[in-house]
C-alpha cells in the first residue's frame, strides 16, 4: 500500500478510538465566548473530560504541531501527512484539540530565529496546551504603523527593563506569557531600533484590562508595563533585529486569520442550509430570488476561496509557491466573512437581533455579525493589505 | 489531484507560450481584420498548430491524437487567451472532439476523430437559438422519414460554423422546449442541401454563423448517441467546453492586467508615475485578488474535468462566471487607466476587451452560471 494511505488508515483507527464523541459535534454559539475552543494555558477551566482528553491525547503524539519535529514535541510529520491528518480530523468532524497562538504564530518564528535552548525550552510546552501565549504587537500611536511603536526596553546589564502600553493584545489577560515588539534604540530609523522579546504575564510590572467590543465579548486588553524586568536570554534573534521577526510572524497571523474566517467551519451550517431551512423553497429555488442570487454569488465566492487556500497548499508543497499569499489570503478571507455575515443577518430577519436568551442562542447571529467587523482590521487592515500586495507582488512604486 | 502543473503541463505551457507569443501575436488578428480574411483565422497557422498535435491534443491516441488531459487544452485556451490567437481550436478540438467522444459510436469516431487530429477536417456545434444560452430551448426539429431524418430549424452563434466541415446539430426529436428528454444530436456536413451557413462578423474579428436547416435529410447514421438522449452527453461536453472558454478569459484578463501595471509603472503625471498613486494600486490590488480566485476556480474546473466525476458541472459554472466577471473587470480597468489611449484602436487594450465579451456570452455568462450552480446546489 502506499505509505500516505497506509498512514491514512492508521490515522483513521487512531481517532476512531481516541476522539472523544463530545468532541465531535460542531461548535455551539459558545464558541464565541471561547470555551467550547481549548485554549489550554495554567488558567485553563477544561469544559469537560472530553476536552482535556482530547488534547492530551492528541499532545502525546505532538499532533497539536503536527508538523514541527519531535525534538521540540511535534508530530514529526510531512506536509503530506499533515495534510492527511487535518482530512481524517475533518471527516469525522473532530474540534480542534487546541487552539494556540504558540502554534500558529510564536511556534514559526522561533522555528526560525530562535537558538537551540530557546526552542527546547519554549515548544514542548506549547504542543502541550501548558502555556498560553499573546502577542504584543499594536500600541495606542502603533497601529498600521506598526513600526512606530514606542514601548521601551533599556538594557540593564543583567536583565531589559520594559515600560509601555500594548493595545488589542488578544486575550493578554488569560495568557501566561506574551512575545513582545519593544523599541531598543531610539536614535536608528524606526524599523532598524525594534527587538523581540518573551516574558511572563506574571512578571511584576505588568497588568491588563480587557476592552468590550460591540459585540459584548472582550477578547483583546489594554496591556501596560511598568518597569517589568525581562532575563537577557529571552530576546530572540539579535538586538534591534526583531522587525525581521516581527513580518515573518505577521506573515503566519495573517494566515491563521484567513484560514479562521475565510470558511464555514466544520460542522457548522452553511449560509445556503440556513436560507434554505428558514426561507424554504418554492419550484425547488429559494423562495426570495435576489437573495437568493446574493447567497449564490457568496458560495462561489467562498468556493473559489476554498480552491485558493488548496492552491497555496499545493503550490507550497510543490516548492513553486510565491510566498506572497497571505495578503491576499488575508484580504479577501476577512472580507468574504463580512459578506457572510451580513447575508446571515439578512436571512434571518428580526430573528438576527435576539442580544439574549436560548431563544436567540445567546445571540450568536447578532454577536457573530459585530465580531466579524474587526476581521479586516485585526492582523492588518485590508487597506494595508492592498499596499503590501500593489508594492510588493504588483511591483508598484512608492 | 494537485493545483499544481504536473511535469507535461509545465512543458506545454512553455512551448505554447513561446509558439504564440511568436506566431500569433496580436498582430496577426488585426491583420486578419483589416485584411477582412475569408476565414478568419491563418489556415498555415492551424497546420502548424495540427503538426505540434493541438488539433488532435484531446483526442484518443487510437484515434491518432495526444490523449492528453482537459488541462493541457486548458493551458492551450489560456495562451492563445493572452495573444488573441484566432483558431478553430476550441470550437472544433474543444468543443466538436469532446462531444464525439462522449456521444458517438466507435465507427462515427473511427471515420471522424483522426482527420479531426489531423487539423484537416473542422467541426462546429450548432446549439444556440435564441441570444442568450440555453441548451434546453431547442425548437429546432428532427423528423423521422425514410431511412432517416428531415431537419428544419435556425441556429446563431455557431463558432466556427462557417469553415467548418461537419456540424454537430442539436435537435429535438421529441419533448417540449425546456425539456432535456427528446434532445438528439446530428452529424450534417456542410454541402448537405437545405443547409445554409452565413457568416457573421463579430464584435472579436471571430466568426460566429447563422445556420439555417431547411429540409435537410440526413440517413440514420447520421444520429450520434441515443435517440432523445443526447442532452447528458451534450451537457457535460460543454461543461468541458466552459472549462476551456473560462481558461482563455482568463488568459485574457492576465494579459490585460500585466499590460496595465506596466502601464502603471511608466506612465507620469502631476511629475509623478501613476503607479504610486494609492487610488490605482488598491484597484490594481483588488484586480489581482480576483485574478487568483479565477485561477484556482479555472485549475479546480480543469481537474474535476479530468476527474470524471458528478462535481464538474458546479465546477465548470463556478469557473466560467468567475472567469468572465474577472476578465470584464480587468478590460474596464485596463481601459480606464490607460485613459485616452485605451480607447483608441491603435493600441490593442480594445481587442482583448472586445474577446473578453464574446466569450462572456458563450457558453453562458455569469447570470446564467451562477443560476445554475444553485440550481445544481438545490435551491
Amino acid at each position: 500500500m502506499d505509505p500516505l494511505e497506509t498512514f491514512r488508515h492508521q490515522t483513521r483507527e487512531w481517532l476512531e478510538q481516541n476522539c472523544p464523541h463530545g468532541m465531535r459535534r460542531p461548535l455551539s454559539g459558545d464558541a464565541l465566548m471561547d470555551t467550547d475552543i481549548c485554549w489550554g494555558g495554567r488558567k485553563w477551566v477544561f469544559s469537560g473530560d472530553d476536552q482535556r482528553l482530547w488534547l492530551e491525547r492528541m499532545a502525546s503524539r505532538g499532533w497539536t504541531a503536527p508538523t514541527w519535529s519531535r525534538e521540540y514535541g511535534g508530530g514529526g510529520l510531512s506536509r503530506a501527512e499533515a495534510k492527511v491528518l487535518a482530512e481524517e480530523l475533518q471527516r469525522i468532524r473532530a474540534r480542534p484539540a487546541l487552539e494556540s497562538f504558540g502554534i500558529s504564530m510564536l511556534g514559526p518564528a522561533l522555528l526560525k530565529y530562535g537558538t537551540e535552548e530557546q526552542k527546547s525550552r519554549f515548544l514542548p510546552p506549547i504542543v502541550r496546551g501548558e502555556i498560553r501565549w499573546c502577542q504584543g504587537y499594536s500600541e495606542p500611536n502603533a497601529g498600521s504603523d506598526l513600526a512606530g511603536l514606542q514601548t521601551r526596553a533599556e538594557d540593564m546589564g543583567e536583565h531589559f527593563l520594559v515600560n509601555g502600553q500594548k493595545i488589542w493584545t488578544s486575550y493578554a489577560d488569560k495568557a501566561d506569557w506574551i512575545f513582545c515588539l519593544v523599541r531598543t534604540d531610539f536614535a536608528a530609523p524606526k524599523h532598524q531600533g525594534i527587538s523581540f522579546l518573551l516574558f511572563d504575564m506574571d512578571s511584576p510590572g505588568v497588568s491588563t484590562r480587557p476592552i468590550r467590543l460591540i459585540s459584548g465579548a472582550s477578547p483583546f486588553c489594554e496591556t501596560f508595563f511598568d518597569n517589568v524586568q525581562v532575563p537577557k536570554e529571552q530576546l530572540v534573534g539579535q538586538l534591534n533585529a526583531g522587525w525581521d521577526i516581527a513580518k515573518y510572524l505577521l506573515t503566519h497571523e495573517r494566515e491563521m486569520i484567513s484560514g479562521l474566517f475565510g470558511v464555514t467551519g466544520a460542522g457548522q451550517a452553511t449560509p445556503t442550509e440556513i436560507a434554505v431551512r428558514r426561507i424554504g423553497l418554492e419550484h425547488g429555488r429559494l423562495a426570495e430570488p435576489v437573495l437568493r442570487q446574493d447567497i449564490a454569488r457568496l458560495e462561489m465566492d467562498a468556493a473559489a476561496f476554498r480552491l485558493t487556500l488548496e492552491r497555496v497548499r499545493d503550490e507550497a508543497r510543490a516548492g513553486v509557491g510565491t510566498g506572497a499569499a497571505s495578503s491576499l489570503l488575508k484580504y479577501y478571507g476577512t472580507e468574504l466573512n463580512k459578506r457572510r455575515q451580513e447575508l446571515l443577518v439578512s436571512i434571518h430577519g428580526s430573528d438576527a437581533l435576539g442580544w439574549e436568551g436560548a431563544a436567540f442562542d445567546g445571540g450568536f447571529v447578532a454577536r457573530s455579525w459585530l465580531r466579524s467587523k474587526g476581521n479586516s482590521i485585526e492582523g492588518g487592515t485590508s487597506e494595508v493589505q492592498l499596499n503590501v500586495i500593489a508594492k510588493r507582488i504588483l511591483g508598484l512604486p512608492g | 489531484m494537485s493545483l499544481v502543473y504536473d511535469d507535461d503541463e509545465r512543458m506545454l505551457l512553455d512551448a505554447a507560450r513561446e509558439f504564440l507569443r511568436a506566431e500569433s501575436p496580436v498582430s496577426a488578428l488585426r491583420a486578419l481584420r483589416d485584411g477582412a480574411d475569408a476565414s478568419g483565422f491563418s489556415r498555415d497557422l492551424w497546420a502548424t498548430m495540427a503538426g505540434m498535435g493541438w488539433a488532435g491534443l484531446l483526442v484518443p491516441e487510437a484515434h491518432g491524437g495526444l490523449g492528453f488531459a482537459h488541462m493541457g487544452a486548458g493551458i492551450l485556451c489560456e495562451q492563445m487567451g493572452r495573444t488573441l490567437c484566432a483558431s478553430p481550436f476550441f470550437a472544433s478540438a474543444v468543443l466538436g472532439v469532446t462531444l464525439l467522444k462522449l456521444a458517438a459510436s466507435e465507427a462515427q469516431q473511427a471515420a471522424l476523430l483522426p482527420r479531426v487530429a489531423a487539423g484537416e477536417h473542422l467541426l462546429a456545434l450548432a446549439l444556440d437559438e435564441s441570444p442568450r444560452h440555453d441548451p434546453l430551448a431547442i425548437a429546432t426539429r428532427a423528423t423521422a422519414a425514410e431511412g432517416g431524418f428531415v431537419l428544419d430549424g435556425e441556429k446563431r452563434f455557431v463558432l466556427d460554423g462557417h469553415v467548418a466541415d461537419t456540424l454537430i446539430v442539436v435537435a429535438r426529436t421529441g419533448g417540449a422546449a425546456g425539456e432535456a428528454h427528446g434532445i438528439s444530436l446530428f452529424l450534417v456536413e456542410t454541402g448537405t442541401p437545405g443547409l445554409g451557413i452565413e457568416r457573421q462578423v463579430m464584435v472579436d474579428s471571430r466568426n460566429a454563423a447563422t445556420v439555417r436547416l431547411q429540409g435537410v435529410r440526413l440517413g440514420q447514421d447520421a444520429l450520434i448517441g441515443t435517440l432523445h438522449g443526447g442532452s447528458p452527453a451534450l451537457e457535460r461536453a460543454l461543461d468541458v467546453a466552459r472549462c476551456c472558454a473560462a481558461a482563455e478569459l482568463l488568459g485574457v484578463a492576465t494579459e490585460v492586467f500585466e499590460r496595465t501595471l506596466e502601464y502603471l509603472r511608466q506612465r507620469k503625471q502631476f511629475g509623478r508615475i501613476i503607479g504610486e498613486f494609492q487610488g490605482l494600486q488598491h484597484r490594481a490590488a483588488v484586480l489581482f485578488c480576483e485574478l487568483e480566485l479565477a485561477r484556482s476556480a479555472v485549475l479546480g474546473a480543469l481537474r474535476a474535468a479530468d476527474a470524471d466525476g458528478a462535481s464538474l458541472a458546479a465546477a465548470a459554472s463556478l469557473a466560467k462566471a468567475r472567469a468572465t466577471e474577472v476578465a470584464t473587470l480587468a478590460a474596464n480597468e485596463a481601459v480606464q487607466m490607460h485613459g485616452g489611449m485605451g480607447m483608441t484602436d491603435d493600441f490593442e487594450i480594445g481587442f482583448f476587451m472586445k474577446r473578453a465579451a464574446a466569450l462572456r456570452a458563450s457558453l453562458g455568462d455569469a447570470y446564467y452560471h451562477t443560476h445554475r450552480y444553485a440550481t445544481l446546489a438545490g435551491y
